[in-house]
């Protein structure tokens, strides 16, 4: 391992592990009432998403008298045909937005990292992560405009404008882990594929692809969280009949809140639960 | 040998930037590299050696002149045709790939059956000690190894030229020495011709069957290295290259090739004159401190005083001070039984023999 160390070039691709950081300066966790604030932010965060778990699984109606353990909601929930329906047309919407957000970010990934810095590729990150940035509110009632416009030239009025607009708001969340990763890639990597007589096609499939796929899997999983769980954009852009699941949720609570709402919820945040540690196991483990 | 070319650089020039930033990374180069040589481009940092290397494999690009391989001018062809592999500075391994697959890679790119892709394999890491390796992954061996793995990885295509930029650099000093005579081995054993980059003088006169010196952007002298240290044509060759001592005097007669010259501190000396240069005037020279011979003092030669002695087993320096002001470093062999050594303080003559000083050509 020594000699391993030693070896350390300036383009060196592998990372050094992180030394153990010495605590000098400034520590925050030494400010009177940090803990207590810490402590009370956590409470407040998962206090009533906790609730919300475990009174999915009570037996009786009520939302806050516990009556006993039961699936009951769960079952319920799982046989409604409603909500059936809208948790397939979400999760087909977030495989088909995320997959294409996913496409066109590692293009753009690859566009804007492997050129030398040049004036406007600044406002090029910028443009590409517009949708952090400008309020979703804005977007959504642009689209609604453009949108019911194009619905009334062209009579399609299906899922493909919902889809088109998931795509548009997740490409940032798949962009960002793809160009970091990309950055840290080293280049002569692809220089010596060159080298050993690949063509720029087969070298890109061969060695940049392969060593992308973390980034490209991590972008996906985070796209597809974000489409899943977009309520603002999707309410504004959907036709009549055209429901996701948190829209379709938002609507139920209008009329009172049930306990098979509680138990959907539940499911909803296990796959995102599920979706965000498989993310940060692939962000973990490095090639 | 066979003394055919095997690489062509015609009249090189490459600038970078523009304007007042303009660098010329390489001035006007012109070099010849036979085939089945080693051949070394040595000089200090930033002087365009890799910029060099790298017009030969295809990542950079001549603003004048051509590069010719076996005759061909390449310019046309994109790295990946070119029958040229490159031992990159940091082994660019592929990490996500085997130790196998890693020397596969380019036999897999030309086509090559997998039946040959494996015999081939096999061949190299025989070639570079490693058959027990063969299935680690890349990060998972040491820096040596993986040194030998790169290597073995640009020689599997039986490439024409092996290109190898400071390939040492990142080793430590025995397992560098240990690759030196590796390096050298193996291109003997393959018969391919190596292009060697090294900032290191030592490495690049041991190793190579030629050097060419090279300082900001220009060659300053080819040769082997007997030559280069011997004969070196200029006052930087000369001070890159091993310990020199400098002096300077006027040409007073010159005769069979040898320059009859006063140096300014007194005596006259027979020196050494380069290749079509006639010498006039005023003249620099150099004289290696192995070279010099202390006299005791008032027997001619140049006169000064030890100023310090240094023991380093095999041989020792004396560094005098001239009476004209000057350093002068004078190495001499320790023989057993023998009290070579002066003292410090002691006043002393140099014996600058016939032929040891070198006229130099600016
Ligand atoms: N892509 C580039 N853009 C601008 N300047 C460059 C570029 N590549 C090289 N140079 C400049 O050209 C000169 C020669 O560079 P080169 O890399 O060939 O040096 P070198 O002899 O290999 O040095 P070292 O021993 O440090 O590797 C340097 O002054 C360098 O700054
Ligand atoms: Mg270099």
């Amino acid at each position: 391992m020594a000699e391993f160390r030693a070896r350390r070039g300036s383009n060196d691709n592998r990372r050094a592990r992180p030394a153990p950081r010495r605590r000098t300066g400034f520590d925050v966790r030494a400010m009177p009432g940090a803990g207590t604030l810490a402590v009370a932010t956590f409470f407040l965060l998962y206090i009533p998403m906790a609730t919300l778990v475990v009174f999915a699984f009570n037996s009786g109606q009520s939302l806050s008298v516990w009556e006993g353990f039961s699936f009951r909601w769960f079952v319920s929930a799982w046989h409604n045909a409603a909500i059936q329906e809208v948790a397939l047309r979400s999760l087909l919407i977030a495989v088909v937005a995320a997959t294409c957000a996913t496409i066109v970010a590692t293009m753009a990934a690859l566009a804007t990292t492997r050129t030398a810095p040049y004036p406007g590729l600044t406002f090029k990150y910028a443009f590409i992560n517009q949708p952090l940035m400008v309020p979703e509110i804005v977007t959504a009632v642009a689209l609604l405009i453009v949108f019911s416009r194009l619905k009334v030239w062209t009579g399609y009025s299906g899922l493909g404008y919902l889809i088109l607009a998931h795509t548009a708001f997740c490409i940032p969340f798949a962009y960002l882990p793809i160009r970091a990763r990309l950055e840290s890639m080293d280049l002569t990597l692809e220089r010596a594929a060159a080298d050993l007589y690949a063509p720029p096609l087969a070298a890109f499939r061969r060695v940049t692809l392969p060593l992308l796929k973390p980034g490209i899997l991590a972008g996906f999983m985070l796209a597809f969280v974000i489409s899943l769980d977009d309520v603002v954009i999707t309410e504004f852009v959907k036709s009549g009949g055209q429901d996701t699941l948190p829209t379709y949720l938002l609507g139920q609570l209008r009329r009172g809140v049930s306990p098979d709402i509680n138990a959907v919820a539940t499911m909803f945040l296990a796959l995102s639960a599920v979706v965000v540690t498989i993310y940060f196991l692939i962000n973990r483990r490095r090639v | 040998m066979a003394e055919r070319t095997a690489v062509e650089a015609r009249r090189i020039t490459r600038i970078f930037g523009s304007g007042t930033a303009a660098v010329k990374a390489l001035d006007d180069v012109s070099v010849e590299i036979r085939a089945n040589e080693f051949f070394t481009l040595l000089g200090p940092s930033g002087c365009g050696k890799t910029t060099l290397l790298r017009m030969i494999a295809g990542f950079e690009f001549p603003d004048a002149g051509e590069i010719l391989l076996d005759g061909a001018d390449i310019a046309a062809l994109p790295p990946y045709r070119r029958p040229v592999n490159t031992v990159f500075q940091n082994y660019a391994l592929f990490p996500h790939l085997t130790v196998r697959q890693n020397i596969a890679f380019g036999l897999e790119m030309l086509g090559r059956a997998r039946a040959k892709i494996d015999a081939r394999v096999n061949e190299m890491l025989r070639l570079v000690r490693m058959e027990e390796l063969g299935d680690r992954r890349c990060d998972q061996i040491s820096g040596g190894q993986q040194q030998r793995v790169a290597l073995a990885r640009a020689l599997a295509p039986e490439p024409r030229v092996l290109l190898l930029d400071e390939p040492l650099s990142a080793l430590d000093y025995k397992l560098r020495k240990e690759m030196q005579v590796e390096l050298k081995r193996m291109q003997h054993q393959t018969g391919i011709t190596f292009v060697f980059v090294t900032h290191d003088q030592e490495e690049a006169l041991t190793m190579s069957d030629r050097v060419a010196v090279m300082s900001r952007g220009k060659i300053l002298q080819i040769g082997d290295a007997r030559e280069i240290y011997e004969h070196p044509v200029n006052r930087f060759v000369a001070d890159f290259i091993g310990e020199s001592n400098f002096l300077s005097g006027t040409v007073a007669a010159v005769h069979d090739g040898r320059a009859e010259v006063r140096l300014d501190d007194g005596p006259v000396i027979m020196a050494e004159v380069p290749r079509g240069l006639t010498p006039t005037g005023r003249v620099s020279l150099v004289v290696r401190p192995e070279h010099g011979e202390l006299a005791p003092p008032g027997g001619g030669g140049l006169a000064g005083t030890v100023e310090t002695v240094i023991y380093s087993g095999t041989d020792t320096h004396h560094r005098v001070r001239l009476d004209g002001g000057g350093l002068f470093i004078v190495r001499s062999q320790n023989r057993r039984g023998v009290a070579g050594g002066r003292a410090e303080g002691e006043r002393v003559a140099i014996r600058v023999p016939d032929g040891a000083a070198q006229i130099l050509r600016d």
